[in-house]
């Protein structure tokens, strides 16, 4: 296991303000798998990706990274931050420097790597995703949003993580802006074997990206399991203010009308294979 | 990280001074800060410390709200105390290698330290109980005489009103961009003074631009809604004298008259 978290528990502000935000979390997530976490607003994903590279500490409770407490005293968590990286909400709004290309180096050159390390480093980074070279020395302002985020996650990228964490990465990019960041997501981890965690509000991009879904609510992880299993709970994940893909909504609805088809399907793609068995079984019409 | 703050920070509950009229709660924070400076004595400062208790009392806000007011300038007060001690001439009470500590620094340091302290808690306490809302409306209308003069008050007023509204999003922010550039390997904390303030740069490039950008859209949204400046502009809740913002008024001035009196019977107490 990569990553072990056990019973962890949160709380923010003091007093009569304070909100407990991670009740008894545990799970533990293998080298190499795509996770997606979903819950509504408040639910605590922010709170709990931030405890994964060490921005929060643990009230009670500890996560193991490949098998060492990174809550304890001589813990490097600057290491820790390389090896597990976090792209938050909006990571555009962090770009500071005058080229993208500088900005880039910096978390490389905040390891300690040389110029021409750093240089190498997000060289490979903004080719992975897809910024062209023309672009390298322009001011990372002059960007468009979809670019600005890329840069952004290259810069995350370029520490070369084992674990990349994002929160919300497809945030108010135009469709094809989604597809693209998603699919060089699928990508890394495809290649480079990344651990990838997508805290998402879309249920489509969880069934088609992810093999494994964590759905909190106050401050708890209430259901764990592919998603397939995840989204045959519709109603309760509708009373949570959740939801399923549209799809699968859709071919629930086929079968409760008496339409011989499996309502676990959870992709399009899926849907398309089932309905058309079912045609070809001539059940229908 | 930056949660402490509460300058500028309303705490929502129903008291008798969170009813009262905004412009009375400035008058008086005006003059209790005035009545601060006014002598150097400890009977004003006994007297002055009665009237914040009772404020305190009356305004239901738990204490430790005005105590966390107080975290983010005790630096300054801090090296206000050492200066004063260590820099104050007058009869030596304490000498080691080429320090002296006076008499008069001492007490200058005590009465500083008290005075200074005894500020920040009486301005928290009206920021505390009083809307950035209502305190921008009391100002525009106690200020609106200098209209004659061409001053811009309700423009004045508005900047003052958007100033106070960004404080805590701009601590957020700021909060949120830490927690990237972190993540990111930054580092904050270590190094000289001058390295520090290099790694300062990635914090607040972002801000500025994010501060810029904020600033853009708000305006943007106010012009959206006609926003013309203040003139011909009416109000929804007009700010209007009750019969308890009176008898507050009248309060202030007893309490000023007291502290005067106590002030000239202080000075010729020893001390």
């Amino acid at each position: 296991m990569q990553i072990i978290i056990d019973q962890l528990n949160y709380s923010y502000g003091d007093g009569a303000m304070r909100q407990q935000a991670l009740k008894d979390v545990s799970f533990s997530i293998p080298k190499g798998q795509f996770l997606a976490l979903i819950g509504h607003t408040g639910s605590g994903k922010s709170t709990l990706i931030q405890h994964l590279n060490g921005l929060l500490k643990a009230e009670s409770g500890s996560i193991y990274f490949h098998g060492e407490d990174i809550s304890d005293e001589d813990y490097n968590r600057k290491k820790l931050r390389s090896k597990v990286g976090l792209v938050f909400q909006y990571p555009e709004h962090q770009l500071f420097e005058t080229d993208v290309f500088r900005d880039v180096c910096f978390g490389p050159k905040n390891l300690g790597l040389d110029d021409n390390k750093a240089g190498l480093k997000a060289f490979e980074a903004l080719h992975q995703v897809g910024i062209p070279e023309e672009l390298f020395y322009v001011s990372p302002f002059e960007l468009s949003g979809g670019q600005k985020r890329r840069v952004a996650i290259a810069g995350v990228l370029a520490m070369e993580p084992e674990v990349l964490i994002l929160d919300e990465p497809t945030a108010g990019l135009d469709p094809r802006g989604r597809e693209e960041l998603l699919t060089m997501l699928k990508k890394l981890h495809k290649q480079k074997h990344m651990t990838i965690l997508l805290v998402s509000h879309s249920m489509e991009d969880v069934a088609k990206y992810a093999e494994r879904v964590l759905v909190m609510e106050k401050g708890s992880v209430i259901h764990d399991g592919s998603p397939k299993e995840v989204f045959s709970k519709r109603e309760e994940l509708k009373r949570l203010g959740l939801d399923v893909p549209e799809i699968t909504d859709f071919m629930q609805d086929l079968q409760r009308e008496g339409f011989p088809v499996n309502p676990q399907m959870i992709t399009v793609e899926e849907a398309r294979q089932e309905i058309l068995k079912a045609f070809k079984k001539g059940q229908l019409c | 990280m930056l949660r402490d703050i509460t300058l500028g920070q309303y705490y929502q509950t129903d008291s008798l001074l969170h009813r009262l009229d905004p412009r009375v709660k400035i008058v008086g924070t005006f003059a209790y800060i005035i009545s601060l400076f006014l002598f150097r004595n400890i009977t004003i400062y006994l007297i002055a410390g009665l009237w914040l208790f009772a404020m305190i009392r009356l305004s239901k806000v738990p204490f430790r709200f005005m105590v966390k007011g107080l975290k983010p300038v005790i630096m300054i007060l801090l090296v206000t105390v050492i200066c004063n001690v260590l820099f104050t001439k007058g009869t030596p009470v304490f000498s080691f290698w080429k320090i002296t500590i006076t008499d008069e620094g001492l007490k200058m340091a005590l009465f500083m330290t008290i005075r200074f302290v005894m500020l920040i808690i009486g301005s928290t306490l009206m920021t505390l109980t009083t809307t950035p809302n209502q305190l921008t409306d009391a100002l525009e209308s106690l200020l609106s005489p200098l209209n004659k003069l061409h001053v811009p008050v309700h423009e004045i007023s508005m900047m003052m009103a958007i100033a106070l509204r960004f404080i805590p999003i701009l601590m957020e922010e700021t909060d949120k961009i830490m927690k990237a550039q972190l993540a990111r390997g930054a580092d904050f904390e270590s190094g000289n003074m001058f390295k520090r303030v290099k790694a300062m740069l990635p914090l607040l490039v972002p801000l500025f631009v994010s501060a810029f950008r904020r600033a853009n859209d708000l305006a943007m949204a106010m012009e959206a809604r006609c926003y013309r400046g203040g003139e011909g502009r009416t109000k929804m809740k007009p700010l209007i004298y009750k019969n308890t913002d009176r008898r507050a008024y009248l309060c202030i001035l007893v309490y000023l008259v007291v502290l005067i009196v106590g002030g000239f019977i202080g000075k010729r107490l020893p001390l």
